[in-house]
């Protein structure tokens, strides 16, 4: 890892501590929520963006993570460190099993079987009901949302963790794709059948990195759950899925940076768009098609391309 | 010792190679040459396991690598460059060879005695470290792709095709690499379809034809045998 990686990524971590203090009430509160889901984004960004797994069922991880949260605290009345943790587990383990049964596909196939997979979870929280609430949600008690003395409802609280987690993600995000590990996955992503002539097991590491990718996005819902104080089937459904690869093009599948700019635009483009027409996903669908065609790496992809070739 | 014996193999229902037999000694150059379709790639594939042989064997120091999965055929001491070179382009220089390390010695001193080896065999590619593998010249990426299977420090090296469409001065020095793996005690299978570029540097030379072994040449056979060799090519 170079200085220049450094000094850039800890950049912005200062940089949105600083905002902790100017941001109004209202943009404080909007990025709480792109911190979570950027860590949700920088989860995908290890399947898709660097391994080339293209999963179109990831919020079943980020859904495994806020049940997790929800039923333990909902139901067992588990405080939230705990909780999260069993939320992260919940999380890991279903990338395992998801991964172990989904990677004997490949390509287009991966995806229809990470979909199914999704869809089956998904139909399993409203069969649930008793214990999910089925499309109502949980809402998780106020006194289950407090780590020690910090109550998570306070949004001053809810903003610094949503910093501290999306901090530890963007450098352990960092660290994985500078170290010979990332590397390797890369290598997949760009050949999978030479790095298995190199003597690698490339299945082993494709379940390695799908069982990061999954728990870091569970750690994402866990976290939403806590801090927001909701668990819905929604966050599950395909919708969220499509939302994780949509940031992850947006901002540049494989920079490490560009998840949190493609959640950030996109849930920018939406705000803005949503309050000069009521038809606001025309204005972003246009915006989206005039992206894809002028920037097809990223925003952060292009900036590579143009004027920083080694960003990670 | 290398040696392939009685090897059948080819794609689901349609067999490719029938009952081919080879030797590569250690120390040696042995050069596979055949018509286009004649089976050549194919029979690297099946070294490296990645077309499942049907019947036969493959040996290397009495390890049967027709037993192995793909991803551990390279750790029993084959090495292979595929035809079209096959790099991680959007890697740089210095990451591809570190991959290729990752593969290799586990020893990090050995590592790095093995990369300092390969940036001597190939000084060119010092010069290019960080360079993505994807813009360098044909020549250069050849040497990329040899020095990356040489990372694993091979006993056999299988290169595919390794001059296929460089320039003079690259297939020169692609040949000079060859000769000094040969020098260095490795076994080395060159499949190539020009005959002129292997006269002088074949100790060795099979020829297939339509998946089945034609002849043999041994080194002192090759020159007088050009001729049997150029019509077995066609050429």
């Amino acid at each position: 890892m170079t200085r220049r990686d450094l000094t850039s990524h800890l950049g912005l971590i200062a940089g949105l501590f600083a905002l902790h203090f100017i941001l109004p009430a209202y943009h404080h509160g909007v990025f709480a929520r792109v911190m979570v889901l950027a860590v949700y984004a920088i989860g995908y960004n290890i399947a898709f963006g660097y391994t080339g797994l293209l999963s179109l069922g990831h919020a079943m991880f980020f859904g495994a993570g806020m049940y997790g949260v929800g039923i333990a605290s909902y139901h067992f009345a588990i405080p939230a460190l705990p909780a999260w943790i069993i939320g992260l587990g919940c999380g890991a383990l279903l990338a395992l099993v998801v991964g172990l049964l989904a990677l004997r596909t490949e390509g287009v196939s991966f995806m229809i079987v990470t979909l199914m997979f999704a869809q089956a979870a998904y139909l399993v929280i409203l069969y649930f009901s008793e214990y999910t609430r089925g499309d109502d949600g949980l809402v998780i008690p106020g006194d289950m949302r407090a780590i020690g003395s910090w109550d998570l409802s306070d949004e001053g609280t809810r903003y610094l963790l949503a910093w501290a987690l999306f901090s530890i993600a963007l450098m352990l995000s960092l660290w994985l794709v500078r170290h010979p590990f990332g590397r390797v996955l890369v290598a997949l992503r760009e050949n999978e059948e030479r790095a298995r002539l190199l003597g690698y097991d490339t299945g082993g590491r494709k379940l390695a990195a799908l069982v990061i990718s999954g728990t870091i996005s569970a750690a994402a819902g866990g976290a939403y759950a806590t801090m927001f104080g909701y668990v819905g089937a929604s966050f599950a459904g395909v919708q969220y899925s499509i939302f994780a690869l949509l940031w992850v093009l947006l901002g540049g599948a494989g920079t490490v940076l560009g998840p949190f700019v493609g959640v950030l635009f996109m849930t920018y483009l939406n705000d803005v768009a949503s309050g000069v027409t009521e038809a606001y996903m025309l204005i972003a669908g246009v915006v989206l098609v005039l992206l894809t065609l002028f920037a097809p790496q990223g925003i952060v992809g292009e900036i590579r391309r143009r004027f920083w070739k080694d960003l990670p | 010792m290398f040696q392939i014996e009685g090897l059948t193999a080819g794609y689901g229902q349609a067999t490719i190679l029938r009952e081919v037999s080879l030797q590569a000694a250690l120390g040696e150059i042995t050069v596979l040459m055949g018509r286009n379709g004649a089976g050549k790639t194919t029979l690297m594939k099946a070294i490296m396991g990645l077309v499942r042989a049907e019947a036969g064997q493959i040996r290397l120091d009495g390890t049967d690598l027709a037993a192995l999965p793909p991803h551990q055929v390279p750790g029993h001491g084959v090495g292979y460059v595929p035809q079209g070179r096959r790099l991680f382009s959007e890697l740089t220089v210095a990451q591809n060879i570190e991959v290729g390390l990752g593969a290799g010695p586990k020893d990090a001193a050995k590592r790095r005695e093995t990369r300092d080896e390969m940036l001597e065999l190939f000084p060119r590619l010092g010069e290019r470290m960080g360079q993505r593998a994807g813009t360098l010249s044909g020549g250069e990426q050849q040497m990329l792709a040899t020095a990356r299977a040489l990372c694993l420090r091979p006993k056999l090296l299988l290169l595919d095709e390794p001059t296929e469409g460089l320039q003079p001065s690259m297939i020169e020095a692609i040949r000079q690499v060859m000769v000094q793996m040969r020098d260095r005690g490795l076994a080395v299978l060159l499949v190539e379809q020009r005959i002129d570029a292997v006269l002088e540097l074949a100790d060795r030379i099979s020829v297939i034809e339509m998946g089945r072994n034609a002849e043999d040449f041994t080194k002192p056979e090759i020159a007088p045998g050009e001729t049997r060799l150029r019509a077995h090519l066609g050429v």
